[in-house]
């Protein structure tokens, strides 16, 4: 055994709680919304034909946060299921945030250094993509 | 198909995927694309996209319990994640030149890895990390919860975990799936760590390597918002039925019949893409 003290104290406990309590509340908030945007979905598409054998992409405005946000200002429904979409791909984006600042309170520069590498990774993916 | 039978239909296949992944521990997303792609006739981009969102669905509701049990261990998940999630951007670059008859091909080959890893018997690890090893710079050994008191655990071998974490990043951008099975390989059998902890940790980094991936093809219009609606919604009840069952039902002989199920599907996604029917 290393002499290094052993992790999992009262802050570090403290803080897996709350990224506990953080990923519940993001996936229950991201179903409301995809469950929503199903309703209105089928409502006004249910009786068209799928073409999902063919691969032809989602139009440029589901592509992209800025233009899910315009599509359910509009009321567009299948922009509210997307926003659902992106609130669930949000959930582990939040953690690793949370995790930052976690770390930060402890001043554990190591693993500070470690979730902002992850977390960049993740705002390039999301904000670029390829 | 119209819209809402296709719609009903997803559901209710998401919703069994959703269950029996929850039941036996071996993940929905595994099964997710091969019932998309083979029994609905779904574009396999699509239902790459759907399934790393439900991936993401999953992984996060499930965290949410297993974290506030104290299994998790966060740092050794935020290191090695560093690992998974620039693995999983580069599986997303390769996925634009690969083909989707050799994604079907890989994606039967995983299958048949996991399923033969799902059969193999579990050995419970506890380690102590060697000091002034990697794992002793990086302080990852820490305690869980067995019996009722606070062991401590170590780690072994952080390199070698760090490198199939790369490849279980990689994976999971390529086929849609959480990589699950290797991930726990790499905790489990490479770090030595107590298997418990070891399959909590992997679920939990199963939505961040998930989100790398899901971002980029977001971009590329893998996201088909009518299909994540049934596959999300299915997913997410099906395995909040199956934690809730979870105590009233035996467990052993349903992941037998899964696994036989995940040989089948195997050797369908093989055949479909070397055939190029996928």
């Amino acid at each position: 055994m290393s002499d290094t003290p052993i992790h999992n104290s009262h802050e570090d406990f403290a803080l897996e709680q709350r990224l506990g309590s953080l990923l519940r509340a993001g996936v229950l908030l991201s179903a409301i919304v995809t469950l929503v945007g199903g309703v209105m979905y089928i409502a006004v598409h249910g009786g068209d034909v799928t073409h999902y054998h063919v691969f032809s992409g989602e139009r440029a405005e589901l592509r992209t946060v800025g233009g899910v946000v315009e599509g359910v200002l509009r009321g567009d429904s299948a922009a509210t299921i997307q926003l659902g979409v992106l609130l669930l791909i949000a959930t582990p984006v939040a953690r690793v945030f949370l995790s930052v600042l976690g770390f930060m309170k402890e001043r554990d520069w190591l693993y500070v250094g470690c979730s902002l590498i992850v977390l960049a990774i993740l705002v390039y993916s999301l904000s670029h993509g390829g | 198909m119209h819209v809402l039978t296709f719609t009903l239909l997803t559901l209710a296949g998401a919703l069994l995927a959703g269950l029996v992944g929850a039941l036996t521990g071996l993940g929905g997303g595994v099964i997710l694309v091969p019932l998309l792609t083979l029994g609905f006739g779904v574009d396999i981009r699509y239902a790459i996209g759907a399934s790393l969102v439900c991936v993401i669905a999953t992984s996060s509701g499930a965290a949410a319990a297993f974290v506030k049990e104290g299994f998790t261990n966060i740092r050794i998940g935020m290191f090695l994640e560093i690992a998974t999630t620039v693995g999983a951007l580069l599986g997303t670059v390769v996925a634009a030149y690969v083909s989707s008859s050799t994604l079907a091909v890989i994606f039967g080959i995983v299958l048949l890895f996991s399923s033969a890893q799902s059969l193999r018997p579990r050995v419970e690890h506890i380690t102590s990390t060697e000091p002034g090893s990697l794992g002793d710079r990086l302080r990852l050994g820490s305690t869980y919860p067995s019996g009722g008191v606070l062991v401590s655990y170590g780690v072994e071998r952080v390199p070698a975990g760090f490198a199939m974490m790369f490849g279980a990043g990689m994976l999971s951008a390529l086929l849609g799936i959480g990589s699950g099975v290797v991930k726990v390989l790499a905790l489990d059998r490479a770090m030595h760590l107590p298997y418990k902890v070891s399959t909590t940790t992997s679920n939990f980094m199963i939505g961040v390597t998930a989100a790398a991936s899901a971002g980029v093809y977001l971009h590329r219009g893998y996201i088909d918002p009518a299909l994540a609606l049934p596959v999300v919604l299915g997913v997410l009840s099906g395995a909040m039925l199956g934690a809730r069952m979870l105590a009233a039902v035996r467990v052993k002989p349903l992941r037998i019949l899964f696994t036989l199920i995940m040989v089948a599907l195997a050797f369908e996604m093989l055949y479909q893409g070397l055939t190029k029917h996928i």
